[in-house]
């Protein structure tokens, strides 16, 4: 079982690695977007009638790093071979493997981030490292919050699929990826972090979007690398993280046995 | 061993009648009629069998492949197929089939057929010395060596089919389903595939239950056949019963001498005359063929002489009519 993963995961990788110009346009795109990002949080910074709960520098580290881990962290990013066995009926193979659809599902999902980061991050992170102050990527404070930075990003990673995944079982439902990916990635985007980091929301929102669970996947992570969040509360997340991730994934893999119980594979 | 036992299936369809009214009115109130694909289909298969399964579009057939495979669930009945019930032990269970969908593609779309097949060697957990050999004896077959490293992007149908059905068998089943395997093939593709399926039967008494509208794959390779039309099961035998119980037909082609009277043979009917060549339908329930000939010759001065059995399409045709499918 965990080899059909294993080698799922391996295929979708070098399959995902091949797509350089896609990779050079979202780079492209991703500098365009940090920049613009960081303007406008200098000119909010400027006019603060009192002082924000980060610092302009960790404000623009933290969007750095969104911009370089964008394919990781993002729930718009779709993959249309998923949705098309579904709504197409090309599932009909799938079924018939011998392997939990759910593992399948999720290492391919996790190969195609990975392989879409790996293209991405490095050149844009090396770029912003060498940027002139205050544009520049800050370093983390210590090596080990770097590690802990590093642990939380994953366990985000892993959290950030068991939710898109969600996605995809609800279009057994509905037949369309329109609607559920409009409304997941709307207010999956603003509820993480990547709007605006949440320490600077009012704080009535920010308790709203503590209580759910997709600030972990971005702004949690980026926060524990600039700092801004001490290493015990890395930790104590880490385990929150674990926690989440295992309701997420038992949530999916319920609502798929059920789907699939009713599945309709469309067409003759 | 297959046994099905009163199989039912019903679908539930959104209808509305077309144009922007109703489709405005669909957003408030939507009203589904019940399609019932499949009704009380039972039938059972022995090891080592090849079944024809066939009936017009839209009858059920792949509904009930689809079932057979785990893959949907039925409203009623039961069904085994080596002690499981498909949907219910889906994962143990398909280990033992193999299935290809001729409408559909299981192969990677953009990375050569290898890794495609490699995928499956892990999916299926098949030990590396048996997926050599059935690898081997897959690409010998199928005629694959020259195609396996190409992307899949790039086959033709009948490459791309070929691939399909050798990744249908990879994990060596004892049970293949194949679901239109010829659809849109050429003539000698088409050959092609049924003599393989009709090799992987015979030398490791695969059991291979098939359906298709062509009607020679029916001939070329099934023993017995089972027709199915609106969702019952209408005949369960062999290919020769059917066509002694419908098709008594013969077809007489006779070119003679010129020869200004029409034929006149009582138990045959003329389907086409000219001054020289004659067509005609004889039943052979009603007028020994023999007989028939010997009035031919006597009324005309023959040159040639052409004798056909109606192609099974036709009886096929004729049922469909009888039973008003």
């Amino acid at each position: 079982m965990r080899k059909a993963y294993l080698s799922v995961f391996r295929l979708r990788l070098s399959n995902g690695l091949q797509y350089r110009a896609a990779a050079l346009a979202g780079i492209g795109t991703q500098f365009f977007f940090g920049f613009m990002f960081i303007m406008i949080f200098e000119a909010f910074y400027a006019h603060a009638s009192q002082e924000p709960s980060m610092t302009l520098q960790q404000v623009i580290t933290y969007t750095w790093l969104k911009q370089a881990f964008l394919v990781l962290i993002v729930l718009w990013l779709r993959d249309n071979e998923l949705f098309q066995l579904i709504t197409s009926g090309n599932i009909a193979y799938e079924l018939c493997r011998p392997s939990d659809l759910y593992g399948l599902w999720y290492a391919k999902l996790l190969a195609q981030r990975l392989s879409g980061a790996l293209l991405r991050c490095f050149p844009i992170l090396i770029v912003v490292f060498f940027l002139p102050a205050p544009y520049g990527l800050q370093l983390p404070p210590d090596f080990v919050s770097f590690l802990l930075f590093l642990a939380v990003l994953i366990a985000g990673l892993f959290m950030i699929i068991a939710l898109s995944m969600l996605i995809y079982i609800s279009v057994f439902v509905t037949m369309s990826p329109a609607g559920s990916l409009l409304l997941f990635s709307v207010f999956g985007e603003f509820l993480a972090g990547l709007v605006i980091p949440v320490p600077l929301m009012p704080g009535w929102m920010q308790q709203i979007v503590y209580l759910l669970p997709f600030h972990w996947t971005a702004d949690f992570p980026f926060r524990v690398f600039t700092g801004n969040l001490g290493k015990t509360e890395a930790v104590t997340g880490l385990a929150i993280q674990a926690v989440w991730l295992a309701a997420l994934i038992a949530l999916g893999k319920f609502a798929m046995n059920k789907a699939l119980k009713r599945v309709v594979v469309q067409g003759g | 061993m297959i046994t099905v036992n009163g199989i039912s299936k019903s679908f539930l369809v959104a209808k509305r009648p077309s144009g922007l009214r109703h489709a405005m009115k669909s957003l408030f109130h939507r009203e589904y009629t019940v399609v019932e694909a499949l009704h009380n289909i039972s039938f059972s298969i022995a090891p080592g069998e090849i079944v024809g399964y066939i009936g017009p579009n839209g009858a059920g057939k792949s509904t009930t492949i689809k079932i057979m495979s785990g893959i949907l669930v039925p409203d009623r009945g039961t069904c085994t197929i080596h002690g499981y019930t498909p949907w219910l032990d889906r994962v143990r269970y398909v280990k033992n089939i193999g299935v290809v969908f001729g409408q559909r593609t299981q192969l990677w779309w953009d990375v050569p057929v290898m890794d495609s097949f490699d995928l499956l060697r892990d999916i299926y957990d098949i030990p590396p010395k048996e997926y050599k050999d059935t690898l081997a004896l897959l690409i010998e077959a199928l005629d694959l060596g020259g195609i396996i490293h190409t992307p899949v992007r790039q086959l033709s149908l009948g490459q791309r089919m070929r691939c399909e059905i050798a990744a249908s068998l990879l994990h060596s089943p004892s049970i293949l389903f194949l679901d239109e395997p010829t659809i849109g093939l050429d003539a000698v593709s088409k050959i092609a595939v049924r003599h393989f399926i009709k090799t992987i039967n015979k030398e490791k008494q695969v059991t291979v239950i098939l359906t298709t509208h062509d009607m020679n794959d029916i001939e070329a390779l099934a023993d017995r056949i089972l027709l199915i039309g609106k969702g019952t099961l209408l005949y369960d035998g062999s290919v020769q019963g059917l066509r002694s119980r419908f098709g008594t037909r013969r077809t007489i082609t006779a070119d003679y001498r010129e020869n200004a009277s029409p034929i006149v043979i009582p138990g045959a009917s003329l389907l086409s005359w000219t001054p020289d060549r004659a067509i005609l339908s004889v039943d052979t329930d009603q007028i020994r063929m023999s007989d028939a000939l010997n009035q031919l010759s006597s009324q005309v001065e023959l040159l040639d002489v052409a004798i056909d059995t109606q192609p099974i399409e036709d009886i096929i045709v004729q049922m469909y009519k009888e039973y008003q499918l």
